[in-house]
């Protein structure tokens, strides 16, 4: 049988992130019986909001920024070697798992999407490859514990209702001060010309532009519909345009009446920052582009070819 | 400073749309467009730079088959200064334990002061610079959108949430993954291929590095992919068809509908 199953908890400003009860979602789908823990690095008023839903909350108590080297240290000492961890595929689940996995010598499995039951000692995972192109199966050997990257947003929050205890165990925690990593600041991101987090239509376009020079017909298109221009990760890589107009994960969380996808493939860091499900029309000329299974409506053409009709047609309605 | 570059050759998802072959073992490869992980050119391009401000010397380095070759060479050309394949049967089939495993065995035979690797690859877990770093008990950060590099001490930011930069300070010898972004990767041209075409990419396998063979390849892997599918999704988008036209009007209908136009 599986090992016990624990769930990181990520905080911010003394609260749980979103996430926190879609690690208990995802628990139960490995061992819907499970009694699931948390554990929480970080302040009792976290300790506490998790405690209601989960069985036991294993505390670290500490007010500092969070080190993902002295967590994964900390982490290394309390956890049992069979433990199935669950941690949330973000930027810190990222920065602290795989190297986990090593000091818990257990199997490691980024960014999953769902699973699927227990076969033997092999629990059966969903995940992407290519971009989220295409998905595939994976067997996961279990019977020496596993530290899983749990993609946001993948499992509906479970309420739980476990009414947990709060367990502290900063004591078997060890050393938690900084070591060879050590923080300095958080840069906070700079404002651009336009905050396209306020735009009600946001005309966003992606590597399908193909080249600067093409982001013209964007912007003229944008003056059309009367909304703002926004871009996909790749826009920014290559400096096109200002860090500020990227929607992601990575970028600005947005909340759009309408958003027109353009050249966009979808990735889930890139939908991660549209909020408020507004109404999505993809237009891409790759018809297996992810995009087309969140947008509402799409078009499967070259946008260097539509883009300046669409345009044009809706400037002569006007 | 002596740097090491971990890169991977995989189809380009730019040029290509991946299809999955008929019992899903694997995707179609035949007409695919190869090339260097993306996130591994910007790694060779930070790497170029500290080493022409500070000194010291690139090495590229890929576990992979023959045509690995390719890209060790492709990343030569932009200015690297020697390549190292790790190549054997018993490799194939690693998980991501088995690939940190084999990388560490070659990262022992030098003596680096800097390990780079692109964030991620075509299999999106991004975890093989994790696993490196957690394998030789160096200090390690993901995500790395900038690098300052001074003395035996570096700076460096990751981008996080929201497009903030968390800042830290970091002792060689480190391992970093490098977010797309951090610079703008040099173009290489034919005749920079054709200039390195020719030098010495020595191979390395089990024998060479020490390994046993049970612990990396199929043997020791923990996580294996089963198939490859397309998900039954819901609905998804409604494609509009038909001529331009036609579509142009449809979609101008439904934007004023929806308020996408003002």
């Amino acid at each position: 049988m599986a090992g016990q199953i624990f769930a990181y908890i990520v905080h911010k400003e003394g609260k749980a992130d979103d996430t926190a009860l879609e690690l208990l979602a995802a628990a139960k789908k490995i061992d819907a019986g499970a009694s699931v823990n948390a554990i929480v690095v970080g302040p009792d008023a976290v300790c506490n909001e998790v405690a209601a839903a989960y069985n036991e909350v294993w505390k670290i108590a500490s007010d500092t920024y969070p080190n993902a080297e002295v967590i994964r240290r900390a982490l290394a000492n309390i956890l049992p070697k069979d433990a199935i961890v669950l941690v949330t595929h973000d930027t810190f689940g990222m920065d602290l798992c795989p190297g986990l996995s090593v000091k818990l010598d257990s199997a490691f499995v980024a960014d999953v999407m769902d699973f699927e039951g227990i076969d033997g000692t092999n629990l059966k995972i969903i995940r992407q490859e290519y971009s989220g192109m295409v998905s595939t199966h994976v067997h996961c050997d279990i019977s020496g514990g596993a530290v899983i990257n749990v993609r946001p947003g993948s499992f509906q929050p479970e309420e739980g209702g476990a009414g947990g205890s709060v367990v502290d165990k900063t004591g078997d925690a060890g050393d938690l001060s900084e070591t060879t990593r050590r923080f300095l600041e958080v840069v906070e991101a700079e404002a651009g010309d336009v905050d396209i987090t306020k735009s009600e239509i946001l005309v966003s376009v992606g590597r399908g532009i193909e080249d600067q020079d093409n982001l013209e017909m964007i912007q003229e298109l944008a003056e059309a519909v009367g909304g703002d221009v926004s871009c996909s990760r790749p826009i920014v890589d290559a400096k096109w345009l200002e860090k500020s107009r990227q929607v992601g994960t990575s970028g600005q969380t947005v909340k759009p009446k309408v958003y027109l996808a353009l050249g966009i493939s979808g990735s889930f860091q890139h939908m991660g920052g549209i909020k408020g499900n507004p109404y999505i029309v993809a237009v891409n000329k790759n018809a297996k582009a992810p995009i087309f299974q969140f947008a509402d409506v799409g078009v499967v053409t070259d946008i260097l070819e539509f883009i300046p009709e669409l345009a044009e047609k809706i400037q002569e309605a006007k | 400073m002596e740097i090491l570059v971990c890169v991977k050759r995989v189809p380009d998802t730019s040029e290509n749309e991946i299809e999955i072959n008929k019992d899903g073992s694997d995707i179609i490869r035949d007409d695919l467009v190869y090339s260097v992980n993306e996130w591994d050119n910007y790694a060779v391009e930070e790497a170029i730079q500290i080493r022409d401000k500070v000194g010291g010397s690139v090495t590229v380095v890929s576990v992979g088959d023959d045509d690995a070759e390719e890209v060790l060479r492709r990343e030569m050309a932009m200015g690297a200064d020697s390549g190292v394949l790790l190549r054997d049967d018993a490799f194939n089939g690693s998980d991501g334990k088995g690939i940190a495993a084999i990388l560490k065995a070659e990262i022992e035979k030098g003596k680096y002061d800097l390990i780079l690797c692109g964030a991620q690859a075509d299999d999106g877990a991004g975890q093989v610079g994790g696993m490196v770093a957690a394998m030789l008990d160096y200090p390690y950060a993901s995500l790395v959108n900038k690098i300052e590099a001074d003395g035996d001490k570096i700076k460096v930011g990751r981008e996080i949430e929201g497009g903030n930069q968390e800042m830290s300070e970091i002792d060689m010898p480190c391992v970093l993954s490098i977010q797309t972004g951090i610079n703008e990767p040099r173009y290489v041209g034919i005749r920079g291929i054709r200039k390195v075409a020719s030098v010495d990419i020595p191979v390395h396998g089990v024998g060479d590095l020490g390994i046993d063979a049970a612990t990396v390849g199929q043997a020791g892997a923990k996580v294996r992919r089963l198939d490859y599918f397309v998900p039954e999704l819901g609905e998804g988008a409604e494609i509009l068809e038909g001529g331009t036209d036609d579509i142009i009007e449809e979609l101008i209908r439904r934007l004023k509908e929806k308020g996408g136009i003002k």
